[in-house]
């Protein structure tokens, strides 16, 4: 049986398929890198990368580098790839620490496997930041060994010699030899303890701080990639499901004889979800149609008849939620941060400024919509999928199948997008399930309908920020009051309040010299599968605190960067800890004494951003520029956005820059990307994107109603500085979204003078 | 169902499907040519974009009957050895983030390159309207196109470090 995956094209699947793909051992990862005997495996202990935060620390001896005799370098990508590059990223870090030669490297993709490969749940912007190091010591410990075995060969000391370009060299002497003719002596050598190692100091780096283009780019433009949608074995049926409308709906009865009336249709099978809360790893309700091809599939779907119980949620009304929040926050709340005493501040005023900011629910709108193959034989399942947590997924399909997960396979195919959709595995689950059920290989394909429909989505949002100005022309309060469905209500329905990671995403890690602080929320309860989108609760706080600011700026006579930068104050680290009533600011997982929240990092990229813009420059009528500075994800952001309004409320953005410290930088063309591409994802947040729900179902259902952004409305020059930084390294994946939508309404305002309090942008209404 | 012969790539293939069945999933389901990706089924997203007669359609909202004698391009029959222009500058570029989208990006720009060999950047706008991509490489994507028409860097700027 061929398996068409990108990662495993040389396989040929057995009988058995456990017998030969599911051994969690170093024979197979080297039948599954397709390397032949002769090969030299370096096992590399890693230490703890981050004991506080995810679970990487127990990082048993792992597989990520193999050099084979002919000189080929195999590097094993554990992380999904969805598009920020990290299959290039994390192996290019191994590359420049060992000095191989990258027209030589080839890269295969790693199963779900937590044991063997550390943490691959591919979120949070933790790529880089998590695997800098263990990645720099995989290549170190190889590059030890090649040249200790060269020294040995040549009578020289090892520390004369180095590595480059796929060779040991020994300039002294002038000589050379490639690392595939040093295999066999090298493997003979201990794995290097780690203090052992002696990493390279960034003048040696040739690639980490540079440009390397993404390794699958060939086969993207020829079509020869493979998602998940692209996955397929011998006889794969295709599953298109009729799933309930409403979350937590079940069936009451269907009838499916106009299904199986249409040629290709092979089975009805339905699925029993609908569980309230909904959890991330089972299924919604639904009745799946398998068939012989999509179109069969989705033909199909569209004939059965199904009654449905809607269940508790039948009577969600997004903009009657939207209206009750904004009430709700009018009045006191939950305290969740406190500095001075906010009502005296108010008291003591000279000017109150207080407004209310809405946002709505999203939808991830990959363009691949999610799709996944599984294959059951022998009491093992085996499942490709364009998922950001094989781990994740690999448990949630043996909890399903009743399987020990060991019986579980995972591969990992591209992804067409994820920004947090594919990390749950939902539909995964469903194929799982299916293939147990009709006893075939069934890919499910979601259409786009079920994507909008069915996504995790990303909340909707009422916050109420007060602002006070004292006599002497300081910001002397802020009051922040927050009110959304937590995304804990997913897991668990006792959760209403927002939990204080999701406050911690900009609301209370509030960095400013501001004497009286309060931070409040309220009971939401949620009506919706909430999940995590692209930076998470940053849009909505971002958004609110920073066009808050712009008005702050404006009522203290003040440019919003001069603003900005005598709020920050002095240079500092910032510890929010003593004013959070629950105690500690999380900090995206990480120690703040290790990862501190600095002030003068921050001061940076604001100055920076200004003199690339040409902040303070005067802009012809309908033109703007607007400025915001978030940090999100450990990574200092700035962002000045250029806007130009004509008569007929068109919006225009010529130029967009952003000044960045994400520390060390590894690809600098994918540090690029990240940003042109998160501006153009904010861009639709802005002015394009809502999800709207009436009666529990949602009321978009393509990209017609729900609509992104378009080539001729995206900003049209994306101009990245970025900071040369001897920082430990963080993520750029969602950093570039949360300032940008505020630097944008800000620079609306600068255009036409019209505040914008609620998102997407509606002119004729502000 | 019923019987239909195509002209895809320069060669004929015979299938037997529904007449409605959309020219995409004959490609990718009967056929096996995966370059064409699917993203909305209701031709407002050009995931799909393939080549009739050197007109770039949306195949997921054609049925296989209307495809008749025309001569269907996709993404597998563009060039070669992949190096269509368009191919060539979106390496050169680096333009794909997921890359889902790009297969319909080039089929429609290479569409538009034939009919309109030295596009404005407005032009370039309007024509690749249709063709969404969500991690937005919308500039790296005019530069592409740019470039292949032979032009100069102009849009994409490489800010300095």
């Amino acid at each position: 049986m061929k398996i068409s995956s990108p990662f495993h094209k040389k396989i040929e699947q057995q009988e058995d398929v456990s017998s030969e793909l599911f051994k969690a051992s170093r024979r197979d990862f080297l039948k599954i890198g397709g390397v032949l005997a002769g090969g030299l495996v370096l096992g590399v202990s890693f230490f703890s990368c981050n004991d506080k935060g995810k679970k990487v620390a127990s990082l048993a001896p792992n597989v990520y580098l193999t050099i084979n005799a002919d000189g080929e370098v195999i590097i094993v990508a554990h992380r999904s790839e969805m598009g920020t590059g990290i299959r290039t990223g994390l192996p290019l870090i191994i590359a420049d620490e060992l000095g191989a030669d990258w027209s030589r490297v080839r890269i295969v993709q790693a199963e779900g496997d937590e044991k063997k490969y550390g943490d691959q749940n591919t979120d949070g912007s933790y790529s880089v930041r998590m695997f800098y190091k263990p990645m720099r010591e995989a290549g170190a410990a190889a590059r030890y060994m090649l040249i200790q075995a060269a020294a040995k060969e040549w009578n020289v000391a090892a520390d004369e010699c180095d590595t480059e370009n796929g060779q040991v060299v020994h300039k002294a002497s002038g000589k050379s030899t490639p690392f595939g003719d040093l295999v066999a002596a090298a493997s003979a050598l201990e794995v290097p303890k780690p203090e052992q190692l002696k990493l390279k100091d960034r003048s040696q780096f040739k690639m980490i701080g540079h440009d390397t283009p993404i390794f699958d780019l060939h086969d993207i433009v020829t079509g020869k990639a493979v998602f998940g949608i692209d996955a397929d074995v011998e006889n794969t049926k295709v599953a298109v499901i009729k799933h309930c409308p409403v979350v937590g709906g079940k069936i009451k009865s269907f009838d499916d004889a106009k299904a199986k009336a249409i040629p290709g249709v092979l089975k009805v099978i339905p699925i029993k979800g609908g569980d309230n809360p909904p959890t991330v790893h089972k299924p919604l309700s639904g009745v799946a149609v398998i068939a012989e091809n999509t179109w069969a599939a989705i033909k199909g779907r569209d004939a059965l008849e199904v009654e449905w119980d809607l269940g508790p949620n039948a009577t969600y009304d997004s903009a009657k939620e939207l209206e009750e929040l904004a009430e709700k926050i009018k009045h006191s709340g939950t305290v969740r941060r406190k500095r001075g005493e906010f009502s005296k501040a108010r008291s003591g005023a000279k000017k109150v400024i207080e407004h209310t900011y809405l946002a709505p629910h999203l939808a991830h709108a990959t363009i691949e919509p999610p799709s996944a193959l599984a294959v059951i034989k022998n009491s093992s399942c085996e499942v490709w999928a364009c998922t950001q947590n094989p781990q994740g997924a690999r448990d949630a399909v043996a909890e399903a199948l009743g399987m020990d997960a060991a019986k579980v396979r995972v591969n990992v195919t591209l992804l067409g997008g994820g920004f947090g959709r594919k990390s749950k595995p939902d539909f995964i689950v469903e194929a799982a399930l299916l293939a147990k059920e009709s006893g075939l290989p069934v890919r499910v394909q979601w259409t786009r309908e079920d994507d909008l429909h069915h996504d995790f989505h990303h909340s909707l949002s009422a916050q109420r920020i007060v602002a006070t100005i004292d006599a002497d022309n300081k910001l002397s309060g802020w009051s922040h009051h927050i009110a959304y469905p937590s995304i804990g209500s997913t897991f668990d329905a006792k959760v209403v309040q927002p939990s204080d990671g999701e406050l911690g995403l900009g609301a209370t890690d509030f960095p400013y010299n501001v004497p009286n602080i309060q931070i409040e929320t309220y009971d939401c309860v949620s009506h919706m599968r909430i999940g995590w989108l692209r930076s998470v609760r940053n849009i909505p706080q971002a958004f609110a605190i920073q066009t808050m600011l712009d008005e702050v700026a404006a009522a203290r006579g003040m440019d919003a960067v001069a603003n900005a930068l005598d709020l920050l104050g002095e240079d500092r680290n910032i510890t929010f800890n003593e004013e959070l009533i629950n105690g500690k600011y999380p900090n995206y997982n990480e120690d703040i004494a290790v990862y501190p929240w600095n002030t003068s990092r921050m001061k940076r990229v604001i100055e920076r951003v200004a003199k690339e813009a040409g902040w303070g420059k005067k802009m012809p009528a309908g033109s703007g520029l607007g400025f915001a500075a978030h940090r999100s994800f450990l990574t200092y952001v700035a962002c000045i956005v250029e806007v130009n309004v004509d008569s007929n409320n068109r919006i225009t953005i010529p130029n967009v820059h952003y000044a960045i410290d994400c520390g060390v930088a590894v690809n600098t063309d994918r540090i690029r990307s990240q940003f042109e591409g998160g501006a153009q994802f904010s861009t639709s947040i802005a002015l394009k994107s809502a999800i709207t729900v009436k009666n529990g179902a949602v009321e978009q259902n393509n990209f017609d109603t729900y609509q992104i952004i378009r080539m001729p409305e995206s900003p049209k020059q994306i101009h990245v500085h970025i900071i040369d930084s001897e920082e430990k390294p963080t993520g750029v994946g969602e950093p570039p979204v949360p300032p940008f939508t505020p630097a944008l309404c800000n620079a609306i305002f600068a255009a036409t003078g019209k505040r914008i309090y609620k998102l997407p942008v509606d002119l004729t209404t502000a | 169902m019923s019987k239909y012969s195509i002209q895809i790539n320069g060669k004929t293939h015979e299938v037997d499907v529904m007449e409605d069945m959309p020219l995409l999933w004959v490609l990718r389901d009967v056929l096996g040519m995966k370059g064409t990706k699917f993203g909305c089924g209701m031709a407002q997203c050009g995931a799909c974009t393939v080549h009739l007669d050197d007109v770039a359609i949306r195949s997921c909202s054609v049925p296989v009957s209307a495809v008749g004698k025309g001569k269907v391009t996709t993404i597998e029959g563009l060039s070669e050895n992949g190096d269509h222009p368009l191919q060539q500058a979106w390496e050169k570029h680096v333009v794909p983030q997921c890359g889902y989208c790009q297969t319909g990006q080039i089929m429609n720009a290479a569409a538009l390159l034939k009919r309109n060999p030295k596009p404005s950047e407005e032009q370039i706008e309007q024509a690749m309207q249709g063709n969404l991509c969500r991690c937005g490489t919308y500039n790296r994507i005019k530069q592409a196109i740019i470039t292949a028409a032979g032009g100069s860097n102009v849009i994409l700027n490489k800010a300095d470090q």
